[in-house]
């Protein structure tokens, strides 16, 4: 079973990435949305997490979500994949299921 | 003449203390709201930025692919509205891999010195916060 994680809250906020990298298996794909974004930027005290964390899984960041707060494809971790709204929508349908941490 | 009246007025500390990141919730555009209002005051008004609260001063914002409103540049009219002292910390910075370059150029003139243009940000360590929240007469958290 391929499983679509979405994380949208941030990890300074909230456990929830944390929860979502400790209960997921290698091979599924966590999406980063909302304030969940910030997970993805480099150089941030949960950067290191993030990367140690690929590629067994593969992160995907929402992009419009990443630019609303100020951020660009050049500012993530090497190796998270960016996507659009229709991206969003073809990840949920790749997948058997989604777990949503909210 | 009543106390709350003009020449019996006694200036008061206001912190505002932005915890939250934009755009996810709607603490961050309430809370500059309510800054604004705030001015009409004429009181001693300053901003703190901690935690996710640093965030809502990144320079860059682009909301045009979330459909929101991108309030950003209004940070910037603060000056104008004599809310000078926008306080952000430097550890909460560092641990999101952000430096003082990645936050918006806020400035104001200053009437004192031939209008100077001035920055508004200083960025102060969490022990300077502390003295700074324990100087006010009023803190409103968001």
């Amino acid at each position: 079973m391929s499983m679509l994680h979405i994380v949208n809250k941030s990890p300074f906020e909230r456990g929830t990435l944390d929860s979502c990298l400790k209960t997921s298996k290698d091979g599924c794909a966590v999406l980063l949305i909302e304030d969940g974004v910030v997970g993805a930027i480099k150089n941030s005290n949960f950067a290191d997490q993030l990367a140690s964390a690929m590629p067994a899984k593969q992160v995907y960041v929402l992009e419009p979500d990443l630019n609303a707060r100020g951020f660009t494809k050049d500012d993530i971790i090497d190796g998270i994949k960016t996507v659009d709204y229709s991206g969003f929508v073809d990840l949920t349908t790749e997948n058997d299921n989604v777990q949503s941490w909210v | 003449m009543e106390a709350w009246e003009e020449g019996d007025n006694p200036m008061k500390k206001f912190m505002f203390v932005n915890r939250k990141a934009p755009y996810g919730t709607v603490y961050a555009l309430e809370s500059l709201e309510v800054v604004l209002i705030s001015a009409a005051f004429d009181q001693d008004v300053s901003l703190a930025f901690v935690d996710d609260g640093v965030y809502q001063l990144k320079k860059d914002q682009n909301t045009d692919g979330i459909g929101m409103k991108n309030f950003s540049p209004t940070y910037r009219a603060l000056g104008d509205y004599d809310i000078t002292k926008l306080f952000v910390e430097q550890e909460s910075l560092t641990e999101r891999g952000l430096t003082l370059d990645d936050l918006m150029a806020l400035t104001y003139e200053d009437e004192d010195d031939d209008w100077a243009e001035k920055p508004s940000i200083q960025v102060v360590t969490r022990a300077e916060l502390a003295d700074l929240m324990d100087e006010q007469h009023v803190l409103i958290s968001s």
